[in-house]
């Protein structure tokens, strides 16, 4: 019986050691990713959304992205709709935070009006896409736990359990390369009910300033509506050299027109 | 032989001709890179229909009102969009006379720089947070017979400078030298006094008349959750001072004017909460309004992305009957409802009462895109229990309508 007891608790030690090895290999990677793409300071891209739902019908927007890189505190970004024409110049402009709810101003132009909004919406479409907002919101390190999986190759498997109970998700399969700086070649996302929902896939991944990893395509795939979004982005800069002045509520309004 | 080499020399030196002009422009391009010039043209093009339903409460007015407008945009944007020059017209015919017309919208140059920027020529400025008042909002002058809602506003010439400050805030300040009049509705127009407002017959209270010098700031800025602005306009008001003489006669002027506003958010978790507020001084008239209320969405509901929200807004307004919004002791109550779809289909309803009178305005608004480039409104305005103390809104007891229109962009 001693003997048992004893064992039972070994086991139980062990389980509970390989475990906080798993959430502390976890996020490493998590971080080791993080830190590869450190130091981009700001960058611009334009980018293609082509929306395509069960029947094959497709519609597009296109929008062009600016984003600044913080250390201290989470991204900044300001995103201009091009297209369809009747939203063109509707801008959003984004205050990340690593912890706590997200700063966001909403910009109308035909009624040159600027509303702050909630960010409380984080797993409501984008634009009736297949992306949430929080999967397009700065990925920060705080907003998720971690749990490593296994590796597979060159890929690294780690499971990413959201903080903030309004996610739409339960939890986050990313599949990181470890010999590309650890860029992000596939995440699956598991719903509430913990079901699998969507699959997005990075490919055409093009390698900038000999640091950073851009995929030039994302493809989510949402597998219980049979919907997806094809994300196309194209004249990745980073010389642009923005700072906090380019991302102001006047420079919102500028962007909209 | 000997030509046929002569002929491939000569394709070479093509050849390399196209290939080192190619270079030389992909060059030239990457150098122009900063001063490249982009410019852009839009078109829109809008059908539309309202149909007042009740009998008309005063003659010549008409029941039917198709109408068609036109509104082209350009604007070109050079020095990494830091400097621009921006256009947009509107031209409008409809049976009515008075909302047949023509405005420049915007027709100003912009030269942004770091932490300033400076506009100079006709412009829209929107200031405020509420939803169903808009008392803060008065640099621009609004376009009376285009909605009934208020929000379409006529271009105005200002100068107008904004500076920012980091940590403290922006700040905007405005030269507005010309004052533009509020034009009213025409003899079949609904939404209209029983004697025809002729917008020339309403004078100035300033020997300037539409020339005196307006001058307005604002300070804007954020502390985390909260979002505030504090203004000043001083020069000739927006809206025209009616007195009603006895014999059924109007008098009406627009006096020069002194008005503070203060407008204020929190936004927290789904909550919006907003207040707007204004003091107003004249010779005429001193008064204090305000608005305030609050927002919660319920967000993607359904998990396809679903959203509803509930409004409600409190109206106060010192000038009472003489309130030309109506709104002087008034709730709002609302709810928009969006869809998320790829079609961007939204609806807005709601119902504003006379908390005195008991008087009722219910609203709706939808909208819907078709296609990538048509777009389709609805829009339904219905009075009820109109008090005949109300000294405004009971001109239009009979004037519930509704209105469809869609717009083809180019």
């Amino acid at each position: 019986m001693k003997t048992l007891i004893i064992l039972l608790f070994t086991v139980m030690f062990a389980s509970a050691l390989v475990a906080q090895n798993a959430s502390e290999r976890g996020l490493e990677i998590a971080q080791k990713a993080e830190e590869a793409d450190l130091g981009f300071g700001s960058s611009t891209v334009e980018l293609k959304m082509t929306l395509k739902n069960k029947n094959g019908q497709v519609s597009e927007r296109s929008l062009f992205t600016k984003t600044l890189e913080l250390i201290e505190d989470g991204d900044k970004s300001l995103i201009i709709f091009n297209s369809p024409r009747d939203v063109k110049g509707t801008s959003t402009l984004t205050y990340t935070h690593k912890v706590g709810a997200d700063d966001q101003w909403l910009y109308l132009p035909s009624i040159k009006r600027v509303k702050r909004i909630s960010s409380n919406n984080k797993s409501g479409p984008f634009v009736g896409s297949e992306f949430a907002y929080e999967d397009l919101s700065s990925p920060e390190i705080e907003k998720y736990t971690y749990r490593f999986l296994e590796e597979n190759g060159d890929l690294l498997l780690v499971e990413q359990d959201p903080v903030d109970p309004k996610s739409g998700y339960t939890r986050r399969i990313v599949s990181y390369n470890k010999n590309l700086g650890y860029r992000i070649e596939q995440i699956e996302f598991y719903d509430r009910k913990n079901a699998l929902l969507k699959t997005l896939t990075y490919s055409d991944y093009k390698l900038y300033k000999e640091k950073f990893w851009r995929a030039s395509t994302m493809r989510m795939v949402n597998h219980q509506t049979n919907k997806e979004t094809i994300l196309n982005f194209n004249n990745y800069n980073f010389e642009a050299n923005l700072t906090d002045d380019d991302f102001s509520q006047v420079a919102l309004q500028r962007a909209g027109k | 032989m000997k030509v046929c080499l002569i002929q491939i020399q000569m394709m070479n030196k093509a050849l390399s001709f196209v290939l080192v002009s190619l270079f030389f422009c992909c060059g030239l391009n990457s150098q122009a890179q900063n001063k490249l010039v982009h410019h852009d043209f839009e078109l829109e093009l809008k059908g539309e229909y309202r149909y007042f339903y009740n009998d008309a409460a005063f003659d010549g007015q008409h029941d039917h009102f198709p109408s068609f407008a036109i509104q082209p945009e350009y604007y070109v944007d050079w020095n990494n969009g830091n400097e621009s020059f921006n256009v947009r017209g509107f031209f409008r015919v409809d049976k009515d006379d008075a909302r047949t017309h023509f405005d420049i919208r915007e027709f100003y140059y912009l030269k942004a720089n770091n932490n300033w920027e400076l506009s100079i020529g006709a412009k829209k400025v929107f200031w405020g947070v509420t939803e169903s008042n808009h008392l803060v909002d008065i640099i621009n002058q609004t376009d009376q017979v285009e909605s009934f809602d208020g929000e379409e506003k006529l271009g105005q010439p200002m100068v107008q400078f904004s500076w920012i400050v980091q940590n403290i805030g922006t700040f905007d300040f405005f030269y507005l030298p010309y004052h533009r009049k509020r034009t009213f509705g025409g003899e079949k127009a609904r939404l209209r006094f029983p004697i025809l407002i002729d917008k020339d017959f309403i004078g100035y209270e300033s020997g300037a008349k539409q020339w005196h010098q307006d001058f307005a700031v604002r300070w804007k800025h954020y502390f985390g959750i909260f979002d505030v602005g504090f203004s000043h306009f001083y020069g000739n008001g927006r809206e025209p001072v009616f007195s009603f003489n006895s014999d059924g006669t109007i008098n009406a002027f627009y006096p020069v004017i002194n008005q503070t506003g203060l407008d204020f958010q929190i936004t927290h978790d789904a909550f919006l909460w907003k207040l707007e507020s204004i003091y107003r001084t004249s010779d005429a008239l001193n008064f204090f309004a305000m608005a305030a209320g609050l927002e919660y969405t319920f967000s993607n509901i359904d998990g396809n992305g679903l959203d509803i929200g509930l409004l409600t807004e409190y109206n106060y307004d010192e000038r009472d009957e003489l309130a030309l919004s109506s709104l002087q002791n008034d709730l709002f109550i609302g709810s928009r409802i969006a869809f998320n779809d790829t079609q961007d289909t939204s609806i807005l309803f709601g119902g504003i009462v006379d908390l005195d009178s008991n008087s009722k305005v219910f609203s709706l608004e939808g909208s819907r895109r078709f296609g990538n480039s048509w777009t389709a409104q609805v829009e339904a305005r219905i009075l009820k229990e109109i008090d005949q103390s109300e000294l405004i809104l009971s001109n239009f007891k009979q004037d519930s309508f509704l209105r469809v229109s869609i717009s083809k962009f180019f």
